[in-house]
């Protein structure tokens, strides 16, 4: 099934769901590991490198958006990011790691009867142009 | 999409060079994720991105400089992870040491005023009632709104230095008049007016800031007494427990003479009392350590001490001596500590064994020699922070109980 969304930064990325709550990446990511290591978070432990990452928004402080591009250039990154509400920390986050490093993190927003599609899907492609965005699933 | 004006797409399109031009596609990004109609101009900026949080820090402000960034406003800058006034007070990996020196010394490049403090607003840069400006850092964004009434949205990483290298921001947040109007109350107890201002600050501070997440508050029953420090200390601890970016202070805050201008005459959500037990338990929630423990360091001027606090520390180094294994750290800008040396302070402050730290913060950097034992401080930000940061049992006290532990060479409380 293909979803029509809002893309907030470009880029394709493609992965297994990964749906967690919203997760600040300062002080809940370790971009050298590329595991949740707020110990508060559902996820602990569990590693976001390569998934589809599908939380309902972002969280915390505006320090994420250093976490997010540390992640993107170590390669520790999720390969795309879907969410249910627009986060500006992580598109900076995502927009500075493709200028420094040209490695793309595509972010894109779901309407969300589409967004709760997602959530029970195993597997997603991601494809976000300048403005609008594409969610394959399976 | 956000509406651009011609000015908005001369900065966009190269023709003000290219680090404007890569500044501006992050601002339009960032403002069309947050939804704003449209983009506004600012009147100054303060920046957070030169403390050190890994290469992607470093690599972000040496691209700026390559493509020939300059800022647009006058901008000044938070701390670093150097004291550069005092460089053999680090004791951190000389790798991180020297990353952190070059990401300070790359925003001066950019052109940015080298005040390497966290709280702008006790410079000559201070903003007035209104103006728009674009300041990161949380204590200094819940103070400009707050204390003083200027107006910025709570900026961060690599969009501070976006929002200085092209002088606009997106009307969005705080900028935004209506968004500023409280929509929950809290009201402070009468019986808690006879606490230490400082303490009862931090205690209203923290307890707000845990409970109204990201909305506007509107606090009533503050002592008219309280300092600028005290809501500095207030603020500071509220954008720690949670993610305070402005209050009222009911009585004393610009936006506030009465409870209806802060709140626009609209009926707040919720009202909430404060209870005593309740503020004396969000003091307790501050400290990991107990009463009679052994202290082995005074951590002051988290935010940055100013030069009315020096002023209240002052007399109680009289006569003072502190515990041989008593470290005392009191953290300022750099800027107070030459007007400290031009009063004579500076020499009476380090013969009763003060360690003045510049430019950075005991909290977010190494520089404490000995953190074995408990250290003390009567900042609820520094309570907050240090024990996850560094590692070690933190307990929060009023400035007068920090000195009279720092003699006894254990934690000493006043107050029940």
């Amino acid at each position: 099934m293909k979803l029509a969304g809002r893309s907030l930064t470009p880029g394709s990325g493609e992965g297994p769901v990964a749906v967690v709550p919203p997760l600040s990446f300062w002080g809940g990511y370790d971009p050298e590991t590329g595991t949740i290591i707020d110990r508060h978070h559902q996820a602990h432990g569990r590693s976001l490198a390569g998934v589809v990452l599908v939380m309902p928004s972002g969280r915390g402080s505006s320090s994420s958006s250093t976490v997010l591009a540390e992640a993107i250039r170590l390669g520790t990154a999720p390969s795309a990011i879907v969410l249910a509400e627009p986060d500006p920390i992580l598109v900076v986050g995502a927009m500075v790691a493709e200028e420094l490093y040209g490695r793309r993190c595509p972010i894109v927003v779901l309407a969300q009867a589409d967004y709760a599609r997602v959530v029970s899907a195993v597997r997603a492609e991601v494809v976000a142009d300048s403005a609008a965005a594409s969610v394959t699933i399976a | 999409m956000i509406r651009l004006d011609d000015h908005d797409r001369a900065l966009l399109d190269g023709s003000r060079g290219a680090a404007t031009a890569f500044a501006m596609r992050l601002l339009v990004r960032y403002g069309e994720a947050v939804g704003a109609p449209h983009f506004i101009d600012i009147t100054r900026a303060h920046i957070d991105g030169c403390l050190y949080h890994g290469e992607a820090s470093l690599d972000f402000a040496e691209h700026v400089l390559r493509l020939g960034g300059k800022v647009r406003v006058p901008t000044t800058l938070n701390v670093g992870s150097m004291d550069l006034i005092h460089p053999e007070l680090f004791r951190g990996a000389p790798a991180l040491g020297s990353a952190g020196r070059r990401l300070m010394e790359v925003h001066e490049a950019l052109g940015c005023i080298s005040s390497f403090t966290c709280a702008p607003y006790q410079t000559l840069f201070r903003p007035m009632l209104g103006e728009q400006i674009a300041w990161a850092e949380s204590n200094a964004i819940v103070f400009a709104n707050s204390v003083i009434g200027a107006r910025t949205a709570r900026y961060g990483d690599f969009i501070d230095l976006a929002a200085a290298l092209t002088g606009r921001v997106p009307y969005a947040g705080l900028h935004v008049p209506e968004n500023r109007q409280a929509t929950v109350v809290f009201t402070v107890p009468a019986a808690v007016a006879a606490w230490p201002a400082d303490a009862l600050a931090v205690a209203v501070g923290s307890l707000v800031g845990e409970r109204a997440g990201n909305e506007i508050t509107a606090i009533t029953g503050l002592p008219g007494g309280l300092s600028e420090d005290d809501l500095k200390a207030l603020g500071a601890v509220g954008a720690s427990s949670g993610a305070m970016a402005m209050f009222h202070a009911v009585g004393l805050t610009p936006e506030a003479p009465d409870v209806e201008a802060a709140t626009g005459g609209v009926e707040p959500a919720v009202v909430e009392a404060l209870s005593e037990a309740d503020l004396t338990a969000a003091i307790g929630r501050l400290s990991t350590a107990r009463p009679g423990m052994p202290v082995s360091a005074i951590a002051l001027g988290t935010p940055h001490f100013s030069l009315a606090e020096f002023g209240r520390l002052m007399p109680l180094i009289d006569g003072f001596r502190r515990a041989p294994s008593v470290d005392l750290y009191v953290n300022t800008a750099r800027d107070t500590h030459a007007e400290l040396a031009a009063r004579g302070w500076l020499a009476r402050l380090e013969a009763a064994g003060f360690t003045l730290v510049v430019d950075t913060c005991t909290y977010v950097t190494s520089v404490m020699r000995e953190i074995s034992g408990v250290v003390m401080t009567n900042s609820g930000k520094w309570a907050h922070y240090a024990p996850g940061n560094l590692g070690i049992d933190v307990a929060f006290g009023s400035l007068e109980e920090c000195m009279a532990s720092a003699a006894a060479g254990r934690v000493v409380r006043r107050r029940p």
